[in-house]
């Protein structure tokens, strides 16, 4: 019986897709501008209008310091803006996704299949971001690759973690609430996700070092830093692996329980 | 072989607040090939009685079968043999109307050849073809209703859903809608409707059963349930001063079965009408004779008849 469930799994990957190449340069647009203007702002202009502007301390330019952040977030902004807000709609007032409630397979599993389309997005746009964050800075910008299958487990997690907080996001958060998520929820969440610093340097401010190690952004970001620039501080591996899987499954759970909770009464 | 859909001792109580029992006991049995309505004013628990046949309201208590199979149990293999047409427009409006066919086909495990044939079919079936590249978010009302029910019948589905379906419609696309329905049975398409529009379920159905407050009052072919009025004429007397006094003389006529006070006046039920039209109106004149009509008993009499109200009351 399982596989019977991948026919129609299938057909609605290849629909979200259709939906994804019409609002194709949107979405880009939206994933792009965050860490295009800051990377641009930061480590283009500073360095050439020669500002004293330097927080690279720990030997290398700012710019290697934010690249492994700046992908981290555009992986979960993308999870947001792809998954919650479209899911947001479709559950509101349109009641667009009855036709794939409607589909002959468990309504848990048209919640997952949203989440990995998210993760899926989120890869793409991890891909999309890097090139420009690591050629833009005028200040030279240090990228080792130091173990592939870390990177490649880094990625796929962070990127599931994307997509499990777009689901829980898109099935928690009413239509109308939307712009008070942005505030409250994402902008928090990428100002407090050791993007633009490593979790290690936030020693002196101790209560805030604690308190953010509930935002998953925050392994992303660490997890991406261990990947992309090893030589800087870091988490341990099994903290931000460990956290990152335990992210996804928390955030995956409160995602497919809310939308059980809102299709079916 | 088991009914298309097998109902027994089904409630539904959503927690709330408030607490609404919206489904209170509900038994029923629709055979195969029936077209069967479920007519009753809004509120009277048929949008949730779909609901739990669909698996998309889980019951309370009792059971719900569709062609022999446990809503609850074999949620996957129900879906794969119903199609359903909702009250309100849940056409993907990201898609177009053809892209709206085409994956509902894909979701129901249609390949990539077979989903785009039977596309193609439906969409020249319900008369769609110039509308096929539109977004499904700009069609009107009466446009959006019929890719809908194409869109629900696009799998090939032995039972189909019509949740209020001609509610808000123009008269034409209303009758569009019936002879649809009517192609259905020549198909052999099971179909259960919900409405609350008395001429619907008169000229649709096989059988109907009416439902009042998440009950079904009574059920039976149309033609059976307007005899069990036991009348032949009902007539309504539109009264200036309604007078408590005149339904006891009134009831005291030969030929009278029973008389109700209305908002406006009387409504006398008669076995035969042989001369007692003039003995009412002569009954009616010291009231404030105003109006007098006369019909034949219908659907609506026989929901007025069992509640004292009006459908649309």
């Amino acid at each position: 019986m399982t596989s019977a469930y991948l026919g129609p799994l299938w057909g609605m990957v290849l629909r979200d897709l259709r939906v994804l190449r019409r609002s194709f340069l949107p979405l880009i647009t939206r994933t792009v501008m965050n860490p295009l203007l800051f990377v641009f702002v930061f480590t283009y202009v500073f360095p050439m209008i020669g500002s004293g502007f330097q927080p690279g301390a720990m030997g290398v330019s700012y710019a290697t310091v934010v690249v492994p952040g700046l992908v981290a977030v555009g992986m979960v902004f993308t999870g947001i803006s792809a998954v919650a807000l479209p899911l947001a709609m479709e559950l509101g007032g349109t009641r667009e996704i009855e036709d794939r409630i409607l589909a002959p397979v468990p309504v848990a599993l048209v919640a997952l299949q949203k989440l990995v389309m998210g993760a899926v997005q989120g890869v793409i746009a991890g891909l999309v971001v890097f090139p420009l964050v690591a050629l833009i800075p005028a200040t030279p910008v240090e990228i080792r690759v130091a173990s592939w299958p870390l990177l490649v487990a880094v990625v796929l997690l962070a990127s599931l973690t994307a997509g499990a907080l777009g689901l829980a996001i898109g099935t928690v958060v009413r239509p109308q609430q939307i712009g008070l998520m942005f505030a409250v929820v994402v902008v928090p969440i990428t100002f407090l996700g050791c993007v633009y610093y490593p979790w290690a340097l936030l020693h002196p401010i101790r209560w805030l070092q604690v308190l953010v190690l509930i935002n998953p952004l925050v392994y992303m970001s660490e997890g991406l830093r261990a990947a992309l620039t090893p030589d800087l501080p870091h988490m341990p591996t099994w903290a931000f692996l460990g956290a990152l899987t335990l992210a996804t499954l928390a955030l995956g759970t409160i995602g497919v329980r809310a939308f059980i909770r809102r299709t079916i009464s | 072989m088991p009914p298309a859909l097998r109902i027994a001792g089904l409630t539904k109580t959503f927690p709330g607040p408030p607490v609404i029992q919206a489904v209170a006991g509900m038994d029923l049995e629709v055979a195969t090939g029936e077209i069967f309505a479920l007519l009753g004013p809004n509120g009277a628990g048929k949008t949730t009685t779909v609901g739990v046949c669909t698996t998309r309201v889980r019951a309370t208590s009792g059971v719900v079968e569709v062609g022999g199979r446990d809503v609850r149990r074999d949620e996957a293999l129900v879906k794969r043999g119903i199609g359903v047409v909702p009250q309100h427009n849940t056409l993907d409006r990201a898609c177009t109307v053809e892209e709206n066919l085409y994956f509902h086909c894909r979701y129901f495990g249609f390949s990539a050849a077979a989903a785009r044939a039977r596309t193609a079919e439906l969409l020249a079936r319900f008369h769609l073809a110039d509308r096929a590249s539109g977004m499904a978010a700009a069609l009107s009302g009466g446009l959006a209703q019929r890719v809908q029910i194409a869109r629900a019948l696009a799998h090939r589905p032995g039972m189909l859903f019509l949740d209020e379906p001609t509610a808000g419609l123009d008269p034409q696309s209303r009758l569009a809608l019936w002879e649809v329905v009517r192609g259905l049975r020549e198909e052999g398409v099971t179909v259960l409707l919900t409405t609350h529009y008395m001429e619907e379920a008169d000229r649709l159905s096989d059988r109907l059963a009416i439902m009042d407050h998440g009950r079904i009052l009574v059920q039976g072919t149309p033609a059976e349930l307007k005899r069990r009025v036991g009348a032949e004429s009902v007539i309504e007397l539109v009264l200036e001063r309604p007078d408590p006094g005149l339904v006891e003389a009134a009831r005291a006529l030969p030929g009278v079965r029973t008389v109700q006070p209305t908002a406006t006046g009387l409504r006398v039920f008669a076995a035969s009408r042989d001369g007692l039209l003039p003995r009412l109106v002569e009954l009616a004149v010291p009231a404030g004779l105003q109006d007098v009509a006369v019909h034949e008993p219908t659907l609506e009499t026989v929901f007025i008849q069992l509640t004292g109200r009006d459908l649309r009351d």
